[in-house]
């Protein structure tokens, strides 16, 4: 029992111990002249599909949800946006060149189509950001028609 | 003993802290070190004139050919034959070995607009041959029909010693091109599925 409540009183001061560590954020106020929304005329059900469902982790600015500063949920987010922001970051498009925007427009497609975007794990709590099926479609048929004007 | 426990947590806080703080350090320098390709070199060099590329020193012709362009051909290769026997592993080394003989590329003997050019190509490809790297098989694929159209686009540019085959599948993703040394298909993106899917399309040089 004396062991039990040492364990406890560990892992408790523990948890306290590692909400000092800090953490990146991912949050900017400026929306760059580059960024997606800005240099592609897109619709406004799929400018807020994309908002909602990629931007999180996909650019500069993320929403975060209410326990973003509690260790280590905190971390986990970090590496998560980071990752993401390295493979694909909306707000940089323009900054590409149209061989590697045609390239990245096929992966956000097949991403898309086979649900490996949005991640599990993030759908999980943002149950919005689900893509239905309709929404798939339209989404999927716009980055193709992007792609196809390029 | 009521101070021993204090002690104890408080040692246990500064440990389990210190631990998770480095764990992460650590897994930032780990990155850094994979950013470095000086072994994939070595490693590289060993395999040059290995099988499918044995016959290129006989064909060396006179032209003012890019040694490094036909090290990334000769790479390329490796990667296709590697997906052609269904082999995931070999294909992500290939993949590795391919973004490291793409970044040695040297561009400067080209014109400017070869150059602006050739980098756009090398940056996409880089990101393919990354992606290969650590991804399962029908990824490898996925990037590999990407990186294929790069590699044509550069050698439009580079020229190559040998005669290579652009070869076509009508059945991969609505259709897709790849290169080959040898006038038969092997098809890269089903592999022993469908090994013999495909036609020439085009004879380069």
């Amino acid at each position: 029992m004396k062991i039990a409540k040492i364990i406890a009183v560990v892992l408790l001061v523990a948890f306290v111990g590692i909400q000092f560590v800090p953490t990146e954020r991912n949050q900017s106020d400026v929306v760059p002249k580059t960024d997606f929304m800005l240099v592609n005329s897109v619709p406004d059900h799929i400018k807020s599909k994309l908002q909602t469902s990629c931007y999180d982790c996909h650019s500069n600015n993320t929403q975060y949800p209410w326990y973003n500063k509690v260790q280590p949920i905190a971390w986990f987010l970090e590496d998560h946006i980071k990752k993401g922001k390295a493979e694909l970051n909306f707000n940089e498009w323009d900054s590409l060149s149209n061989r590697r925007k045609k390239s990245k427009l096929r992966s956000i497609i097949k991403q898309i189509e086979s649900g490996e975007m949005p991640m599990a794990s993030y759908t999980l709590i943002h149950t919005e950001a689900t893509f239905s099926e309709e929404e798939t479609q339209k989404v999927v048929k716009y980055m193709e028609n992007l792609k196809d004007s390029l | 003993m009521k101070q021993l426990k204090l002690t104890l947590g408080i040692v246990a806080i500064a440990f389990i802290t210190l631990t998770a703080v480095s764990c992460k350090e650590n897994k930032n320098e780990h990155n850094n070190a994979d950013g470095h390709h000086d072994t994939d070199k070595t490693e590289h060099n060993e395999m040059m004139g290995n099988d499918e590329m044995g016959n290129s020193d006989k064909m060396m012709s006179n032209n003012n050919q890019d040694a490094k362009a036909e090290v990334i051909i000769k790479d390329y290769f490796e990667l296709k034959n590697a997906l052609v026997s269904d082999d995931t592993k070999k294909a992500a080394d290939a993949g590795k070995t391919l973004v490291a003989s793409l970044k040695a590329f040297d561009s400067s003997k080209y014109t400017a607009e070869q150059q602006s050019e050739l980098n756009d190509i090398f940056e996409d490809a880089i990101e393919h041959a990354e992606h290969i790297a650590e991804s399962a098989m029908d990824h490898q694929r996925e990037h590999f029909k990407i990186l294929s159209k790069d590699i044509t686009d550069m050698i439009a540019i580079t020229g190559t010693e040998n005669t290579l085959y652009q070869q076509f599948c009508p059945m991969y993703d609505g259709g897709s091109a790849w290169l080959s040394m040898s006038e038969d298909i092997k098809n890269p993106y089903y592999g022993s599925k469908m090994l013999s899917c495909g036609k020439v399309q085009k004879e380069i040089n």
